[in-house]
């Protein structure tokens, strides 16, 4: 079967996921990702017609909360397991890029 | 080229980020607060910690219903969440909770005036979705992250490009302010950046015959009306000029976004990744979708208030105020409801309007308060209205005594005897006032009889003579009646 995920696209996704893969990583997860893609594709070819499209896999809507406040974790045990911090901030490197 | 003759069209789009005023969170408790320490209201869920789980904020779906049903949207009975891609570190889960393909509200308009009558602005859609944190940007070589508004829920509205000036923009940012206060669904407050705005701007230039449309525009992030209003302009022209210097044409993917710079009242491009708006949306497992039905529907539906636009036309139409008149009382609701209070009261609405025009919101400006708390109710004001209009006191007097009631909270009456405000209306008293005013004034009495041109000048002369022996207090109609009678 043709592959339809190359190398290339591996890398794509992978950028957009803010993933490093190595040269190894990116053939084994191609080689995965056309597995998953044949699959679908097999899927595809089942008759849909009539049948609703699914949002969300449980019979179960509308879980609410009330708007009331709760205790937050306050700024000592929110920054805990920060890895840098910066008096009451998390310290990250440097944004460039703005959007 | 630029002198070949050309016909410019002007296109507009936004997308409006409202922060609504929920007490917590869109997915978690925490609360909304501005101005605390920074960090201070943040949870597992804003942290995006694993294992913790979101859950929505009743109060937020419902706000947000409201906005869409007072934007005369459709409200599918079926919604749900979507996982936006986002690398930032301000929403520390790597993605934002928004809505994809299924938004809460759809197809509406909202109607915004201009010089040719009301306009019909149409809404594509208004969709909620998560706000992100703050990122701070420091000397040193790093930044900082203050997640307190990390969750916030947000309104998204975005509107079809049915705009065709700054000013139209302008107008339907500052209409859907006032819906958003009037619902008490968001403070829209511009300084805490309760409303943030997106325009999306491009020409279609008609040209020998041909059109040309220009590359599509975002300029992002703009939190003032003022910037909105210049960003917009400074746009037009700046697309104008390009066109008539390279010809560039809008095709796929030339799309750009710019930044607005407020010091030099320029927009500027901002450098993107190609990627960049591959957001790779899909459904949140973590949230189970929202039905709506008609019984819920019904229930929000009644709590949709008179929004201002129906209210300043009703004002003109049933008080028989001014545009403007109608626009100033009408701007904020409580200041609207004050003055009906009045008028049901049993002031004239022209004198409550007067009133709390031209004194009270003067007052509450100077003060920083709302209307309602300088002191004096409702009731008061139309007890000084109604001493104004059976000529107790003078329109002069009325405001004094006014700025008298909100000093000491002392009632109209006592205040209007205190200042010696009360009128002369004893036609008697008068007469006698009258009748040695022209004695005193012969030139100026003949003057009036012969009538002419000099005529009107003299009988304001001798009226204000008659204001002056009486220290204000004559009442002027009367004065005037004794006057024409005496003369005629």
């Amino acid at each position: 079967m043709d592959k339809k995920i190359d190398k290339s696209q591996v890398k794509k996704v992978a950028k957009l996921a803010r993933l490093e893969l190595s040269e190894a990583e990116i053939e084994e997860f191609a080689g995965q990702l056309n597995a998953i893609i044949d699959y679908v594709e097999r899927m595809n070819k089942l008759n849909t017609e009539g049948v609703e499209p699914m949002a969300h896999c449980l019979p179960v809507s509308n879980v609410f909360r009330d708007d009331v406040i709760k205790e937050s974790l306050g700024t000592e045990k929110t920054l805990a397991n920060a890895p840098q911090s910066d008096g009451p901030f998390f310290k990250v490197p440097k944004i460039l890029e703005e959007s | 080229m630029s002198n070949v003759d050309y016909k410019v069209e002007v296109l507009v789009g936004l997308e409006i980020h409202v922060q609504l005023c929920t007490r917590t969170k869109m997915f978690c408790g925490c609360e909304l607060a501005f101005g605390t320490e920074p960090n201070s209201r943040v949870c597992p869920v804003c942290l995006g910690m694993p294992g913790s789980l979101p859950v929505m904020n009743k109060q937020a779906v419902e706000f947000s219903i409201l906005a869409g049903l007072a934007l005369n949207c459709q409200i599918p009975s079926f919604t749900k969440w979507d996982r936006k891609g986002y690398y930032y570190p301000d929403l520390p889960k790597n993605y934002q909770i928004s809505q994809y393909d299924l938004p809460l509200a759809l197809n509406g308009y909202i109607e915004i005036p201009t010089d040719n009558g009301l306009k019909k602005i149409r809404i594509r859609r208004a969709h909620l979705e998560e706000d992100a944190g703050k990122n701070l940007h420091t000397a040193g070589n790093f930044s900082q992250v203050d997640l307190n508004r990390a969750g916030t829920p947000l309104l998204e509205i975005v509107t079809e490009p049915d705009m065709s000036s700054a000013i139209e923009v302008r107008t339907l940012a500052e209409e859907l302010q006032r819906i958003v206060r009037y619902l008490g669904i968001s403070e829209a407050d511009m300084q805490k950046g309760h409303m943030r705005f997106e325009p999306n701007v491009n020409l279609v230039i008609t040209r020998a015959g041909q059109q040309f449309k220009t590359p599509i525009v975002e300029v992002k992030n703009l939190n003032s009306f003022r910037a909105l209003e210049n960003s917009i302009d400074y746009e037009i022209g700046r697309q104008l000029d390009r066109f008539l210097e390279t010809g560039e044409t809008m095709e796929m993917g030339n799309k750009s976004t710019r930044g607005w710079d407020d010091a030099k009242e320029v927009t500027v491009l901002q450098r993107e990744k190609e990627e960049a708006h591959d957001y790779r949306y899909f459904p949140d497992p973590d949230l189970v979708p929202v039905r709506v039905n008609e019984q819920w529907l019904n229930e929000i539906k009644s709590r949709l208030r008179e929004l201002p636009s129906k209210k300043r036309l009703r004002y003109v139409k049933e008080y028989g105020l001014s545009d403007y008149d109608a626009g100033v009382l009408t701007n904020d609701r409580t200041v609207a409801d004050f003055f009906e209070e009045a008028v049901k009261a049993g002031s004239e609405p022209k004198r409550a309007c007067n009133l709390l025009t031209q004194i009270g919101l003067k007052l509450a400006n100077a003060r920083g308060c709302a209307i309602t708390e300088l002191g004096p109710k409702a009731a008061d004001i139309a007890q000084l209205a109604q001493m104004t209009q059976t000529g107790e006191i003078s329109a002069t007097a009325a405001n004094t005594i006014l700025e008298e009631m909100v000093k000491t909270g002392k009632a109209p009456r006592e205040l209007a005897e205190q200042l010696n405000l009360i009128q002369k209306n004893d036609a008697g008293e008068l007469e006698g006032i009258v009748d040695e005013v022209l004695k005193s004034n012969p030139q100026a009495a003949a003057d009036f009889k012969e009538g002419g041109k000099k005529s009107g000048k003299a009988r304001g002369f001798l009226l204000g003579q008659v204001m002056q022996k009486t220290k204000g207090r004559a009442n002027p109609k009367i004065a005037a009646e004794i006057l024409d009678k005496k003369l005629a």
